[in-house]
C-alpha cells in the first residue's frame, strides 16, 4: 500500500506556506479553494511533477499513481494507442486487452480507433480517465478534471470518479466547485493562500465551517455552482 | 528578353540533356545534404530543447546564430578542411560532389537543428507534464514528442532544403562549378549569366523555382492530410 502520503513542513516559493498533511488511504479527498490558493502546485508536488523549495514528501511504499489534469494532453495517434502508450511505459502485458477493457470502462470504445486529438472535450477527459483507469493506480489525482466541460460532460466525468472510488482507488481531486466537491468528496482540505485552513468531513465543512475564510468561500461560491 | 524567355522555356520543355544534367546534380547534392542535416539537426535540436545541461542557452543562441552562416563562409571553411594540406585533403574531394554536400551539410544543420528546437519546444511545454506523469523520461520522451509533432518538423528540413537549393557560394568554392562535375543550378546560372548566355541561365532559374514550389506544395498537402486525419 503506497499510502498513506506524508507532507513534511512541505513550501514552494511562496506559493505553498510550510504545510504538514497525511492523505490517509480510503476516503476521497477534495482539495477545495479558490484560484489562486495553491490547490494545483499542491497537486503537482504530491505528484511529484515539482519539487518542493524545503520540506518533506514521502509515501510509505513504491506504487502507482496517476493524474488527469485540467487539459488533457493526448498524442497524435488513436484513442487506443493513446491508452496503449501508458501501459507500455507503466510495463504492463497484453497493453492492447487491457486498454481496450479501460475505454470499455469510460463508455469510448466505439471511438478507440479515432484519432484522440479530433475527439471533443469531454471525450478527450473520459479517454485520459481511460488512461488513468488502465493504470490501475492506488492514488489518483485529479485537478479541476471539469473546469473547462459543459454539465453533461461533468456528470459522465463524475461518474467515472466515483467508479475509480467504489475499485479501491484513492481519489485526490483539486476543485473550486462546490456542488462537485459534495457529491464527489468524503472530506474537504480547505486551501487559502497556500495554507491549510480547514480539514474537515464534507457534510462538516459545508453545515459548519470552522474558520471564517472557509465560512466566506462557500457563501460566495454558492451562487456559481 | 523574351526571345530569351522563350528559348528558355524550350530547353526545359526539349528535355535538353545538358540542362537536365545539371538539375539531376542539384537535386542529388541538395537532398543528401538535407538527409544528412535531419540525422544530425533534428536530434541535436530535440536534445537541446528537451535536456537541460550547463550552457544551455549559449547553445540555443549559438545554434540560432549560425542559422545566417553565409554560405561562402561555409565553402572557405569546407575548403580548407578539404584542400591537399588540409586537415582531410587525404580524402581527395575537394572538387567533387561529395564536397558540395558537406559544405551543404554544414550549412543547413545548424537551420533545422535550430528550427526543430524550436518546435519540439514549443511541443515540450505542452507535454512535459503528462508524459513525466505517464513515466516517459528523457530520450524516449524525446523520440515520443519528435514522433507526434512529425508534421510540423517537416517545416524546418523544407527550411533547410530551401537554403541548400538555393545558394551559389559554398558549392562554387568547394565544388568549382566543372561542367558535367559539379555544375549545379545556382552555380550555372551564375556562369551563363556572366557569360551572356541567358536562354540556359533562365531556364535553370525556371526549373529551380519550380522545383522548389513542387517540394513545398507536396509538403503542405502532407500537412494538411495529416491535421485533419489526427488534429
Amino acid at each position: 500500500m503506497i499510502l498513506p502520503l506524508k507532507l513534511e513542513a512541505l513550501a514552494f516559493r511562496d506559493i505553498i506556506a510550510p504545510l504538514t498533511l497525511e492523505i490517509e488511504a480510503g476516503p476521497s479527498t477534495i482539495i477545495l479553494g479558490a484560484n489562486g490558493a495553491g490547490k494545483s502546485v499542491l497537486m503537482r508536488l504530491m505528484h511529484g511533477l515539482l519539487a518542493p523549495s524545503s520540506g518533506r514528501i514521502s509515501w510509505r511504499s513504491a506504487g502507482r499513481q496517476a493524474m488527469v489534469f485540467q487539459r488533457p494532453v493526448m498524442l497524435r495517434r488513436s484513442a487506443l494507442a493513446n491508452v496503449v502508450y501508458a501501459l507500455e511505459l507503466a510495463g504492463a502485458a497484453d497493453c492492447e486487452r487491457q486498454a481496450l477493457e479501460a475505454l470499455e470502462e469510460v463508455g469510448l470504445a466505439h471511438l478507440a480507433h479515432r484519432p484522440a486529438r479530433v475527439l471533443s472535450g469531454g471525450e478527450q477527459q473520459r479517454l485520459a480517465l481511460a488512461r488513468a483507469w488502465a493504470l490501475h493506480p492506488e492514488v489518483l489525482f485529479l485537478d479541476e478534471p471539469t473546469a473547462s466541460l459543459d454539465p453533461s460532460a461533468t456528470r459522465e466525468i463524475e461518474t467515472i470518479i466515483k467508479a475509480f472510488d467504489a475499485s479501491g482507488t484513492k481519489v485526490v481531486m483539486a476543485t473550486h466547485n462546490l456542488g462537485q466537491a459534495q457529491r464527489l468528496g468524503d472530506e474537504v482540505i480547505y486551501l487559502h493562500q497556500g495554507r491549510v485552513v480547514e480539514r474537515a468531513p464534507v457534510e462538516a465543512f459545508f453545515s459548519r465551517p470552522a474558520t471564517a475564510e472557509a465560512a466566506a468561500f462557500i457563501k460566495g461560491e454558492l451562487p456559481w455552482i | 528578353m523574351s526571345g530569351e524567355i522563350a528559348e528558355g522555356l524550350r530547353l526545359v520543355a526539349t528535355l535538353d540533356l545538358r540542362l537536365w544534367q545539371i538539375v539531376a546534380l542539384s537535386l542529388m547534392v541538395s537532398l543528401t545534404a538535407v538527409a544528412l542535416a535531419t540525422a544530425l539537426g533534428l536530434p541535436l535540436g530535440a536534445a537541446v530543447a528537451v535536456v537541460r545541461f550547463p550552457g544551455r542557452d549559449a547553445v540555443i543562441v549559438l545554434l540560432n546564430a549560425l542559422m545566417g552562416l553565409p554560405p561562402v563562409v561555409v565553402g572557405l571553411l569546407v575548403y580548407l578542411l578539404l584542400s591537399r594540406a588540409g586537415p582531410l585533403g587525404e580524402l581527395g574531394l575537394l572538387f567533387t560532389p561529395g564536397a558540395m554536400v558537406i559544405a551543404q551539410t554544414v550549412l543547413i544543420t545548424p537551420i533545422i537543428a535550430a528550427l526543430s528546437r524550436q518546435a519540439v519546444a514549443d511541443a515540450w511545454r505542452e507535454y512535459e507534464e503528462q508524459l513525466r506523469s505517464l513515466g516517459a523520461r528523457g530520450v524516449g520522451a524525446a523520440l515520443t514528442l519528435v514522433w507526434d509533432i512529425r508534421f510540423s518538423l517537416l517545416t524546418a528540413v523544407l527550411a533547410g532544403l530551401g537554403r541548400a537549393s538555393a545558394e551559389v557560394g559554398a558549392v562554387m568554392i568547394v565544388g568549382g562549378n566543372i561542367d558535367g562535375v559539379t555544375r549545379v543550378m545556382t552555380t550555372a546560372i551564375a556562369l551563363e549569366t556572366s557569360k551572356g548566355d541567358l536562354p540556359l541561365a533562365l531556364g535553370l532559374g525556371m526549373v529551380l523555382i519550380a522545383v522548389v514550389l513542387l517540394l513545398n506544395a507536396a509538403a503542405f498537402l502532407v500537412k494538411e492530410a495529416a491535421q485533419r486525419r489526427y488534429g
